[in-house]
């Protein structure tokens, strides 16, 4: 357990150091308030409009953002210090290799919560002063909800990057297959849903589980459910309704979209040669 | 007394790679030993296989009286030092940092961090970030983070490369503290002519096999290569080297160098009469005796190896 601590402890100041944090938290608030500011652009006003459409607006971003700051944070979490020669030291330390990638983990999952919670928050502070008549309790909730199910959507996609650390051996082919991962559940992912929505002519009451197959639609669909108002601009996710996509459910699967492939990295880790 | 490092006849396969070969072993307490071989010989092999980082494919190693690839690795490696061939350690973090890390991991009192810094020399540069540090600075480091909690065995891959003479015999200096406390150590080397004087035997590799093993003297005397002895003295070259051309033993060659030094290659059982000849020779005034040189050794048990063995493989 300690050396988990030494570890996650050392990729936190890392990241404190090299302004991981403070440029994801950048980012975010900019492009956060930049949404909530100009959210009736797209209707021909300026200002705060609806807190739905904020929320969804917030939550495409973040959808588009959360995972690619993931797997550039973490894809040279093992291949980097492979190419340094640092990994081979450490594995020659009393410590195993479950601990270190689990060390690891904790550091950037925490990196990246840090600066998911800084930015949204921020976010949330300007509009509750900034907007007019925004329902606080609801801003609170809604934002909350959207920073926690944020944070374990980044920590999925952290749990692809360490898959690809363990399984390739050169930092630039790590680089290009985190972009792969990114391209494939963030683009393809929905055009090829949407293609099967418009080709399947009857029956297809088997496509909204289809959604479940990718933890960003899992995290669009905890974040409109919570809004009525909002299911009018959530395209896709629309076709999800019902019992079984109650947000807990979905939460449940969005741990085990985190859980899955760090399991599956653990194991590559441990059994593969140094 | 048991050996700290057993190999019994120990192979190792990758594929069809063969990267070591029935090697036999043991490293004794407070021992210096010197692996020399070619790239690809198997010297990272063997370290790898003593750290436990592979396992033998038929053979067994033992470490420290247990198998380091087993449950034993655990108490091993606080027991261990190692310092890695091309380690470049985080860039940004600061050499006090770095060291510290490493000793929060090997769960070593945290006060031996400034102690190490200091005795590796690189007190004064303590704070800053590693990135700007020189070659040599990075292998000091290296070496601290390798002597962190009193090793009991210590492996160094190539530990001097990058090193200038003075940091060189600073680094042995050090390595000859640590063995006089009862450490042992295994260092891998392709600077030659450094490590003689440090190391008490030598293990030459090629090909993954074991092609000598023993002290220096051992080693002299199972190659059997001539010494050579210089003699010089006054008076004209043609007279010097007249004097000395001619030899009973046709083993021995003589050949003038210049004017008035003449170099003697001698087989190691001519010495004394070559010695007593010279003694004997007016107008010299100086004579030189020069053994095989660990290069000489390493060059003749390498020998024998085809190109293909030696493999630049690696």
């Amino acid at each position: 357990m300690n050396a988990i601590l030494t570890i996650a402890g050392k990729e936190f100041r890392d990241g404190l150091r090299n302004r991981w944090v403070l440029a994801i938290a950048l980012v975010l608030a900019f492009l956060a308030v930049g949404i909530a500011a100009f959210g009736a652009a797209a209707s021909g006003g300026l200002g705060f409009t609806s807190l739905a459409t904020t929320i969804v607006s917030l939550a495409t971003l973040a959808v588009f953002l959360i995972p690619l700051i993931a797997l550039l944070l973490a894809y040279d979490a093992v291949v980097g210090e492979q190419e340094a020669g640092t990994l081979l030291l450490l594995l020659t330390y009393p410590i195993s290799r479950t601990q270190l990638l689990l060390g690891k983990f904790l550091g950037h999952g925490l990196i990246l919560a840090a600066a998911t919670a800084l930015g949204f928050g921020v976010a949330g502070a300007v509009i509750a002063v900034g907007a007019e008549g925004v329902a606080l309790a609801e801003l609170a909730t809604g934002m909350g909800l959207l920073i926690g199910s944020s944070i374990l959507l980044g920590w999925v996609f952290i749990a692809f990057a360490y898959l690809i650390s363990v399984w390739v051996s050169e930092k630039a082919r790590a680089a290009g297959l985190a972009l792969v991962v990114w391209f494939l559940f963030v683009l393809v992912f929905d055009l090829g849903l949407l293609a099967l929505l418009v080709s399947v002519e009857q029956g297809g009451d088997w496509l909204p589980w289809l959604l479940l197959l990718n933890p960003t639609e899992c995290f669009r669909l905890i974040n409109l459910a919570g809004f009525e108002a909002a299911r009018s601009y959530t395209g896709l996710t629309s076709i999800a309704e019902g019992g079984a996509f109650r947000p807990t459910v979905v939460t449940a699967i969005l741990v085990a979209w985190i859980l899955v492939p760090l399991g599956l990295a653990l194991r590559r880790f441990r059994h593969r040669s140094a | 007394m048991t050996a700290v490092i057993d190999f019994q006849s120990v192979t190792r396969r990758d594929g069809k790679l063969v990267r070591l070969d029935a090697l036999d072993l043991q490293v004794h307490e407070g021992e210096v030993l010197a692996l020399l071989g070619h790239n690809g010989a198997g010297k990272t092999t063997t370290m790898h296989l003593i750290l436990g980082l592979l396992s033998p494919s038929e053979g067994r190693v033992a470490v420290l009286g247990g198998a380091p690839d087993g449950a034993h690795a655990e108490t091993l490696r606080r027991r261990l030092g190692y310092l890695p061939e091309n380690v470049s350690f985080y860039e940004q973090l600061s050499g006090r940092e770095v060291l510290d890390y490493f000793a929060r991991l090997k769960r070593v009192d945290r006060r031996q961090v400034e102690e190490l810094l200091d005795q590796v020399g690189l007190g004064a540069a303590a704070h800053r970030r590693v990135k700007t540090y020189s070659k040599g600075m990075r292998q000091r480091l290296g070496l601290a983070q390798a002597l962190l909690g009193d090793p009991r065995l210590l492996l160094l891959d190539e530990p001097t490369t990058g090193l200038d003479p003075a940091a060189t015999r600073d680094f042995y200096d050090t390595v000859r503290g640590l063995r006089e406390r009862g450490c042992t150590v295994l260092l891998s080397s392709h600077v030659l002519p450094g490590v003689e004087p440090y190391i008490d035997r030598a293990l030459i590799l090629g090909g993954g096999k074991r092609l000598a093993l023993g002290s220096l003297d051992d080693l002299r005397q199972q190659a059997a290569l001539p010494l050579s002895v210089r003699a010089r003295g006054r008076g004209a070259e043609a007279e010097l080297a007249n004097q000395l051309a001619r030899w009973d033993d046709p083993r021995i060659e003589a050949r003038a160098v210049n004017g008035h030094e003449v170099a003697l290659t001698v087989p190691p059982d001519a010495k004394l009469t070559v010695l007593r000849r010279l003694t004997d020779t007016p107008g010299i005034e100086d004579i030189e005796l020069l053994p095989p040189t660990l290069e000489h050794l390493y060059t003749h048990f390498s020998a024998g190896l085809s190109p293909a063995q030696r493999g630049d493989a690696e």
